[in-house]
């Protein structure tokens, strides 16, 4: 008798991980251009807290799915909810021709903010407007309240300054306040988007290819830095990366897409053995006796990340 | 790089004439040009050639070769120092930056006490004349252009009927005092018209705007276009509610002050209506130059320079876009109210389109986005015809021509205005390198990226 309830212990698990439903859901989303389908059935779920990877050769539909997280595209099938203080908002509603995505903007007000893979600042302005456009968005100023400057409108500015500021020394761009964005280097702009994006006070920050186009540097104080964003800000951090050697530095779990479909997820190393990533991304069928015994075979395996890594 | 763009200029000019030699020569052909435009004689039926005769017979075409020369040397001194200019000034420009802040600061005080002090005072000494060019011409579309800087210049919007809010905004104003054929429920005083025809104009503004300001660029221009046409019709076919083509039944009354023992009443005295155009713009353009330095403003800057970016950053884009058009077209609605009250007739022949375009020129002039340029801008282009027109210095139909040469000739030499914002002149430069767009109005296709 006293062994049963610990042989039930697993069944209040799903109870409570019902309570907490993960930060993001995504079930059996299609999103289709034309007779290109470009997001087939995809399933994803992040858990609150964790940074998880979304990898893919190119042209897998890996931001195509951010763009569907993010209320750009309107995907024709599937859910996508977000949930944040026990409270689940659905980011895709209706069917049919009444089938609506949440606007980008209100994306971004419940708590999910996202950097482009290719840097989109607003480049004639410095770098510290760019932080505090976004981080303005919090507050409810009205343009009565800024031509009359009253003092609701005082406070909030001067309070938005002060997150700038401390936002700015975040990153490591304090310095760089008052340049102009275009001015600054790419690995810093890289930064500034993070920042700026950061800004909204997200729960859930998705990057877009945050690594591309820089050097081993700057790479590796990205990679400081989403670790950084993760654990002294409590920011859930999804990722889109091709650099597998940042990938398998930071992530905690992994999901792989190819034409659209997921084709693995798991922990990093359970991702790498799997026969179907390492043929996605080497293009060539391994023998199906090593690919179903993949254990048995680890010094194999270990050429196969390396493979994976020297093909992006 | 220089070099190599410099190599085959300097290749081509060992076979040819000297380049400056050849910009002389065609400021020479232009001098002769224009001096036979000038001329005020016309031909005859027996003599077609007798403008020609007496353009170049007369000393006067001396006076225009002569200027022209000049003209080519202050170009040619403007040239040379540009190109020695161009290598000191990357290592110049930033330094300068911060460093004078609190002198800018004052300076910049003192110069707007300047320029209010010399509104004041000069107008007292001009002519009857040039008063009335202030009064109906200069404030009235000093106080248009500040209200599309907002919608153009810095939301980024093009709005082609922006007049039909000015219109609406002076048949607010003559229904509300009695000049139309229907009555109202009470009749007011312009100055009670005023915030009236501001919320009329800003429900209008959001009427037109919530369904339309989804598009982009071109297709809100041909919206607001259509609009103006809807609202000019109206204005002549609703006969008995507007008074059709004959507009306004009775006088529209001038603005009075009947209040606290104080009692003044404007007449058709141009000076009195002066120092109220100016009352009514110096606060709209210390509210406006408040939004542009805030949250709202900052926001209409993040959707001119990218959209896509500012709504993934929590910008509201549709909503800020509302404003500013709602805000320009209340700003609109009222220089209506002063205007109609100040002329004290208005029909629907008062606001042809062409107005519209012609506060658009004002406000691209000055400067887009720069309150300060706007106002130079929209001052100058108002004054000038006036100026041609009292000196007698061109035939009175060859104005428009004349002031069309000046918007051409700037666009030419200086597209980003007279005097443009800091922001403006990064934008356009940023665009020239070919790293961002310059305009809000020609948007870069919406986040296609795979």
């Amino acid at each position: 008798m006293t062994s049963r309830p610990a042989a039930d212990g697993p069944v209040p698990t799903p109870r409570h991980a019902a309570q907490a439903a993960p930060l993001l859901a995504v079930r059996e989303l299609i999103l289709r251009f034309g007779g290109l389908t470009s997001l087939d059935h995809v399933d994803l779920t992040v858990d609150r807290g964790v940074i998880q990877a979304v990898i893919g050769p190119n042209g897998a539909g890996k931001t195509s799915l951010f763009n569907c997280l993010t209320g750009v595209y309107t995907p024709q099938e599937g859910t996508i909810e977000f949930t944040s203080d026990g409270h689940t908002t659905p980011l895709v509603t209706g069917s049919g021709r009444r089938r609506r995505s949440r606007k980008p903007h209100a994306v971004n007000h419940v708590g999910v903010a996202r950097t482009f893979q290719n840097i989109r600042l607003f480049a004639a302005l410095s770098a510290f407007d760019n932080v505090k456009i976004a981080a303005e968005t919090r507050y409810r100023t009205g343009p009565i309240g800024a031509m009359l400057r009253l003092p609701k409108a005082r406070a909030n500015d001067k309070s938005t300054d002060e997150r700038t500021e401390e936002l700015l020394g975040f990153v490591g761009l304090w310095d760089a306040a008052d340049e102009q964005a275009s001015s600054l280097s790419y690995g810093v702009q890289r930064r500034l988007e993070i920042a700026r994006a950061l800004a909204t006070d997200p729960q859930l920050l998705l990057l877009d290819e945050p690594a591309a186009g820089t050097n081993p540097t700057e790479k590796r104080e990205l990679e400081q830095l989403i670790r950084r964003i993760n654990s002294e800000r409590g920011v859930t951090v999804l990722l889109i990366e091709h650099d597998m050697r940042l990938v398998m530095a930071v992530a905690q779990r992994i999901t792989v897409l190819n034409f659209g479909k997921v084709i693995a997820e798991g922990r990093p190393e359970e991702v790498q053995r799997d026969p179907a990533v390492v043929e996605a991304y080497l293009g060539s069928a391994e023998e199906p006796e090593s690919g179903s015994a993949p254990e048995g075979t680890s010094g194999g395996t270990s050429g196969g990340t390396e493979e994976v890594h020297r093909d992006e | 790089m220089s070099q190599i763009g410099e190599l085959p200029a300097r290749v081509r000019r060992s076979r040819s004439v000297d380049p400056r030699l050849v910009r002389l020569f065609g400021w020479l052909v232009l001098g002769a040009l224009l001096r036979l435009m000038t001329v005020t004689t016309e031909g005859t039926s027996t003599d077609h050639l007798l403008v020609i005769d007496e353009a170049f017979k007369s000393p006067a075409l001396i006076a225009w070769l002569v200027a022209a020369v000049a003209v080519w040397a202050v170009t040619e001194l403007w040239r040379a120092r540009r190109i020695g200019a161009a290598v000191t000034v990357h290592t110049a420009g930033v330094r300068k930056q911060w460093s004078t802040i609190a002198d800018r600061d004052l300076s910049r005080k003192l110069s707007l006490l300047a320029v209010v002090a010399a509104a004041i005072v000069i107008p007292q000494f001009l002519s009857e004349f040039y008063q009335r060019v202030l009064v109906d011409q200069v404030a009235v579309f000093v106080l248009l252009a500040v209200g599309l800087n907002v919608v153009v210049g810095w939301a980024g919007l093009l709005d082609l009927g922006y007049i039909a809010f000015f219109a609406i905004g002076a048949y607010t104003c003559a229904y509300f005092t009695g000049s139309l054929p229907v009555t109202p429920p009470f009749v007011l005083n312009p100055f009670v018209i005023l915030p009236i025809a501001v919320i009329v104009c800003l429900a209008a503004g959001l009427l037109l705007g919530a369904p339309t300001l989804r598009l982009r660029g071109d297709y809100l221009a041909i919206v607001t276009l259509g609009f103006h046409e809807i609202v000019v019709l109206f204005l002549v076919n609703k006969n008995n509610w507007t008074g059709g083509n004959q507009g306004v039944s009775k006088t529209v009354p001038h603005f009075s002050i009947n209040l606290f023992g104080i009692h003044y009443q404007w007449t058709l005295a141009s000076l009195p209506y002066w120092y109220l155009f100016i009352g009514m713009l110096a606060i709209v353009v210390f509210l406006f130059a408040r939004l542009e330095h805030s949250k709202v403003g900052r926001s209409w800057t993040a959707i001119r320079e990218d959209e896509v970016a500012a709504a993934a950053n929590g910008v509201p884009t549709v909503r800020y876009k509302l404003m500013a058009f709602a805000i320009g077209a209340s700003t609109s609605g009222l220089a209506g109210v002063l205007y109609a009250s100040r002329l004290g007739y208005i029909n629907p022949a008062s606001f042809p389109i062409v107005l519209s375009i012609s506060v658009l020129s004002y406000v691209i002039f000055g400067g887009m986005g720069a309150i300060v340029g706007v106002i130079v801008g929209a001052s100058l282009l108002t004054f000038l015809p006036a100026v041609l027109q009292e000196q007698n210095l061109v035939r009175q139909e060859d104005i428009p021509m004349w002031v069309g040469a000046v918007l051409v000739v700037m666009m030419l030499f200086r597209p980003q205005g007279l005097i443009p914002s800091r922001r403006r002149r990064r934008e356009l430069r940023l665009a020239s390198e070919g790293i961002a767009d310059a305009d809000a109005m020609s948007e870069a296709p919406e986040g296609r990226q795979r």
